[in-house]
């Protein structure tokens, strides 16, 4: 059994996503599909899985051309797609959402179904309760749900998208050898990512795609600069970490306790300096969120003090926060920091200092011309927030903040941003730091964070674990950490 | 980005209002009418006469305020469905005012309109505290208090104030002469009090919204409530300021129909301009300009089709027919045209 | 003066409330109501918000009476409503799914259009006597001693309200369809994931749903109400949307939402001679007590109460479909 991908196309507008596609890969096989953001790897994940209709191409699974219009007609044909955030349905229960959408009789039968799923679930070592609301799974346990459903669904092609965001160490662990057993077993395994490490370690074949082309296949193990040149068309040399003055303290927290929903976060207690760049590791929901909505008033403090440049903070609410110069950015650019229908020039006088009643249109336009000059920022001072590229709406953040800020709180600030963007983003934010801002950021790009910090706070189960300094931590270790365990 | 020619953006409110009128015409012939009379009627029924083309104007300016604060509550991304209840309690409340207050007109009327823009603005207030503070939407807190307001004036109707003798629920006896709006003539409803407010009504909602950091915050909280409150807006208090405003604008609305057009309180006081006034904003497309003409053409459609039942025996409610295929034809062209657009621009 | 009724007075009253033939006729004048409340039910749990059902049961209710005057024959008019009330529900879907237009919009402009066209064709109707849904007692059953005469001494239509509640119950919970309705509106995209026809689908189900809603509209016009008139279900559309929402989209919920609504109205009546001086408010009180159970609902108590009571979690729950009002685009 092989499966043959040949001569994809698909455009979207003026942009070429997928130019020429051509890559075949044999069973058993664990293909790496390796480019960094933006290279066209995901477009071409959702034409084979059957989310989007490519222009033209055709895709053969030995010999036989593939019916793959919709999601439905590709699990057909056998191809199963593990998205990043798994689409699970969260009120409802495991065995439902295992059973839905799955061929059968008109009665559910849930009993044969949790049978079923125990069935399957064995040989890898996973465990269900049949009757919990998916919402009770980590992303993990929900990854490992999918698998066994696509399996039950007779998958013979499984393509994990950028599956292991949001996982930990010990959970990248299991899901590896889960693959490897799957390949074992015969499944053609396509994981799509932008890690080369994990790429090496798990694929025996890789193939590398920028700008919408395939660039080059290898056989692993292969040199890594290899790779990278293919990835990036250059090598990328590592930037040396600059010494930095810190000054004095910004922000403290003593024994402060947070409370979000569901989520308590006790006992923190921290003291960042200006100039200082403190990063937040931890799987998703782990507490750091909560954290950073802390540290400006956006989530109540059951007990403890918060300072901000020797100023009592508790009980403050958001906006006096942001009077004392704190500066939330969040991770969700257009859900949860641009305003949709909004225009540039709109938001910059939303973000501006200017107290007066009335808006003087002709000033506005004229300023906000000025910023997206002065920030390179791809778009017209009456262009909507959502018709910006994510790269240029992040930008348009950036310029929207104000001067001579004390602490530059941010979620996340490259999250699906091409390397040339978050190298933009990074320089924007170094800048302020070298004007004596505090920058605490969560991040959940490993890499991201040992470059970057200067201190780490690792965030497990609501609350902090550990604190490590960045200089002499290694990525493996930060990820068993986050894992909630002691690195080996 | 493709945009639309000339031709095209005209024909998208050419079409629509066609074929309304050829539904309007094709319902006259089923009900065995003569359209061309039928239209001449409607025309008469609402512009031939001084008298009656004061009755006509006076009938729109309610509509017009009603319309005016609605653009501020949908700006506020609201469905104040609750306007219906703010223009009885502007009803009530300004009855109120020409009952108990005395002195000569100058005294009286003022206080009668100031009573009814705080009414208003209270009973929209409630409906702001049940969504920002209870979660309620105001979809739902809106009509509960629609339907409280409605008990209110039959029971003060029937109840309290009655009429001498005879509880009838075809509203209180008439106010004091002092205590309505002062018309342009003897047997004239116009009051040139009341246009004022209208015209003063529209002029500051435009400028609120276009011109001022309120509406355009305002605007922000209505498409994006997180972002706006991350931006540093207080996004409950510009609601709740949304709802206030509307509600002055409502209970005005109130108070100008019980001093200026029915003289008494009755408890259809608001006249259904609370949910018409919907329509006319969504026909408006949510521009301030536009609500003064629509709402003239809703009213006129309205106190016209009364001609067609007296004199061709076709339900009044024709009127209502006509003018809500309308907005229908031209919500659905409108979201017609922006797909044909989408369409294009992916294809090109 | 109000409050001047004696113990006795309010005791006799309350115990008017509990009679079989009181609780009969609360139980038939739910039924039209059931329809409704089950009919939005569907089609919000597929993610659609119909909010024309003031309208509609209007509109609905004079096609059914009308039709059913003319042909004398009151299935075509059941049919007639059913169609009208499908009709309106497949033109709001059209509107949000091919039009990308807001359902709420499109549902309020079809609520005032639906009411005012019922106006203009109803005319020829009112003060009409037409067919109604005769009698049918179940015969055994109704002998049953108090239960057989509350709810076995009925008509077709109110043993139907009955059956829909059970259907939709099964339906929605226990098949393999049903599951598929949860997930499109829960969250299209992890549906059509799972090969699901999401639009489609919904197409369907507001359609389904929009039907129900004109067999309310006859059930009122050709049994509970009799005939035609201007304003005939006046408030009970709106009523319904509310009932869905304090039901937490759950069929069994929602009808006992449905029928507590008419126990409030029965208690209404039976109070109103004993209370005279606010006998005009006593029927509005159902309204504002929605709003006081909307309130309910939201706080964080009643959620926590699903935690108590896991076993009871699918009936107590209180959030809507994620993916409510909201058109879904594959691309």
């Amino acid at each position: 059994m092989s499966l043959l991908l040949e001569n994809i196309h698909k455009r979207f507008g003026q942009v070429h996503a997928n130019n020429g596609i051509t890559i075949e890969i044999e069973e058993g096989t664990l293909h790496g599909l390796l480019g960094e953001n933006g290279a066209g790897k995901s477009t071409l994940m959702k034409v084979l899985s059957g989310f989007i209709d490519r222009d033209s191409g055709r895709v053969l699974l030995d010999g036989k051309e593939l019916d793959l219009t919709t999601p439905r007609t590709a699990i057909g044909a056998g191809v199963g797609m593990l998205h990043q955030d798994p689409l699970v349905f969260l009120p409802i229960s495991v065995v439902d959402n295992f059973l839905m959408g799955s061929p059968g009789s008109r009665l559910l039968n849930r009993a044969e179904g949790a049978a079923e799923l125990r069935k399957i679930s064995e040989p890898f070592g996973f465990n269900f309760d049949p009757e919990a609301p998916a919402r009770t799974l980590t992303v993990g346990e929900r990854q490992q749900l999918e698998i066994v459903r696509l399996l039950w669904l007779g998958a013979k092609v499984l393509i994990l998208d950028e599956p292991t965001t949001g996982i930990s160490e010990i959970q990248r662990v299991d899901l590896f050898a889960t693959l490897r057993k799957l390949a074992e077993q015969g499944m053609i395994v396509i994981f799509v990512s932008h890690k080369l490490e994990e790429v090496e370690e798990l694929c025996q074949r890789v193939t590398v795609m920028r700008q919408g082309q395939v660039v080059g296949e290898a056989e692993l193990p292969t040199p890594a600069e290899t790779l990278v040149e293919m990835m990036f068309g250059q090598i990328i040399a590592e930037s040396d970490r600059p010494h930095v003055e810190y000054g004095e303290d910004v922000l403290a927290l003593d024994a402060v306790t947070l409370k979000e929903g569901n989520l308590t976060v006790p006992d923190l207690s921290l003291s960042v300096a200006r100039s200082e760049v403190i990063g937040l590791a931890g799987l998703e929901g782990s507490g750091q969120r909560t954290f950073l909505g802390g540290c400006t008033g956006l989530v109540p403090a059951l007990s403890g003090s918060i300072t901000i440049g020797g100023q009592g903070m508790a009980k403050r609410h958001y906006r006096d926060f942001m009077r004392h110069g704190v500066h939330y950015l969040p991770a969700g650019r257009l859900e949860e920091g641009l305003v949709e229908g909004l225009t540039i020039t709109e938001h910059f006088i939303l973000s501006g200092e200017d107290k007066s009643f009335f808006v003087d249109w002709d000033a506005a336009r004229q300023g906000s011309q000025e910023n997206i000059d002065h920030f390179s920022i791809k778009g017209f001072h009456d262009s909507t927030a959502e018709s910006l590229s994510g790269g240029n709406q992040q930008r348009l953040l950036l310029a929207m903040m104000p001067p001579g800020l004390k602490l530059l709180l941010m979620e996340h600030p490259t999250r699906g941003l091409d390397i040339e963007s978050a190298d933009w983003v990074w320089t924007q934010i170094l800048a302020r730091r070298n004007e004596g801002t505090a920058i605490v950021f969560a991040s959940a790009d490993l890499d991201e964070l040992l470059r970057y910090s200067d201190r780490i706070l690792v965030f497990f189960n609501g609350r902090v674990i550990k604190e490590v300094d960045a200089r002499c931590t290694t990525g493996e270790q930060l990820g068993y950490l986050i894992g909630g365990k002691e690195p080996e | 980005m493709t945009t639309e020619s000339r031709a095209e953006r005209w024909g998208a409110i050419a079409a629509p209002i066609a074929l309304a009128v050829l539904v309007a015409i094709v319902l006259l012939l089923l009900a065995g009418a003569n359209p061309f009379e039928a239209f001449k009627l409607i025309g008469e029924g609402a512009f031939s006469g001084w008298a009656n083309m004061g009755e006509t104007l006076m009938a729109w300016v309610p509509l017009v305020l009603a319309s005016a604060g609605l653009i501020i509550t949908f700006n506020a991304g609201l469905w104040n469905i609750g306007i219906e209840g703010q223009i009885i309690l502007g009803g009530i409340a300004a009855s109120w005012a020409a009952r108990e207050v005395g002195g000569p007109g100058w005294v009286v009327v003022p206080a009668a309109i100031i009573a009814g823009a705080l009414g208003g603005m209270v009973w929209a207030l409630f409906a702001g505290v049940l969504k920002t503070r209870f979660k309620v939407n105001e979809i739902f807190g809106g009509l509960g208090l629609d339907f409280v307001a409605a008990s209110l004036a039959v029971y003060l109707v029937i109840g309290p104030w009655k009429r001498e003798g005879v509880a009838s629920t075809s509203g209180t006896d008439l106010f004091r002469d002092e205590a309505l709006l002062p018309t342009v003539a003897e047997n004239n409803r116009l009051s040139l009090v009341a246009i004022g407010l209208a015209i003063a009504g529209v002029i500051f909602v435009y400028y609120l919204m276009k011109g001022t950091m309120f509406g355009l915050r305002l605007k922000a909280v209505g498409r994006n409530v997180r972002s706006a409150f991350l931006l540093g807006i207080p996004t409950s208090r510009y609601m709740l300021g949304a709802f206030a405003l509307c509600g002055v604008l409502a209970g005005i609305a109130g108070s100008m129909q019980a001093i200026g057009f029915h003289f008494k309180l009755i408890p259809a006081i608001s006249g259904g301009y609370g949910f018409l006034g919907i329509l006319v904003v969504l026909l408006a497309a949510f521009r301030a300009a536009w609500i003064a003409p629509i709402a003239l053409f809703f009213i006129a459609m309205s106190r016209g089709s009364t001609q067609l039942a007296l004199r061709l025996d076709i339900d009044s409610a024709l009127g209502g027919v006509i003018t809500g295929i309308l907005v229908l034809l031209v919500i659905l062209g409108g979201g017609w045209q922006a797909r044909r657009l989408l369409r294009r621009e992916a294809a090109s | 003066m109000i409050l001047a009724a004696t113990w006795s007075e309010i005791w006799s009253a309350w115990g008017d409330v509990f009679t079989t033939a009181s609780l009969a006729s609360m139980v038939a004048a739910a039924g039209p109501l059931i329809y409704a409340t089950i009919g939005e039910t569907i089609t919000e749990k597929a993610g659609v918000i119909n909010l024309s059902l003031e309208g509609s049961l209007m509109l609905s209710a004079l096609a059914g009476f009308g039709t059913a005057f003319v042909a004398d024959n009151v299935l075509i008019g059941f049919l007639a409503a059913a169609a009208v009330g499908a009709a309106i529900a497949a033109l709001i879907a059209f509107a949000s799914i091919e039009l990308r237009l807001d359902q709420i919009a499109v549902g309020f402009v079809m609520t005032l259009l639906a009411i005012d066209l019922s106006d203009y064709l109803g005319n020829r109707f009112v003060g009409e006597a037409g067919p109604a849904v005769p009698a049918w007692p179940i015969p055994g059953l109704s002998d049953i001693p108090w239960i057989g005469e509350v709810l076995f001494d009925h008509n077709l239509s109110v043993y139907g309200s009955f059956v829909v509640v059970i259907v939709a119950y099964i339906f929605i919970y226990r098949t393999r369809r049903g599951l598929e309705l949860q997930g499109i509106g829960e969250r299209p995209e992890g549906a059509f994931a799972r090969g699901v026809a999401v639009n489609r689908m919904r197409y369907f189900y507001t359609i389904v749903g929009g039907s129900l809603v004109g067999v309310a509209g006859a059930a009122f016009s050709l049994d509970q109400r009799l005939g035609w008139r201007e304003g005939l279900t006046r408030n009970l559309g709106w009523i319904a949307l509310a009932i869905v929402i304090f039901g937490g989209w759950h069929p069994i919920r929602v009808a006992i939402g449905a029928i507590l609504f008419g126990f409030l109205q029965v208690v209404a009546l039976q109070f109103q001679p004993v209370f005279p001086g606010v006998s005009q408010v006593l029927p509005t009180i159902p309204f504002p007590l929605m709003i006081l159970a909307l309130v309910i609902v939201y706080t964080d108590w009643f959620r926590r109460l699903g935690d108590r009571y896991p076993r009871l979690r699918g009936i107590l729950a209180a959030d809507p479909p994620s993916g409510i009002g909201v058109a879904f685009h594959p691309e």
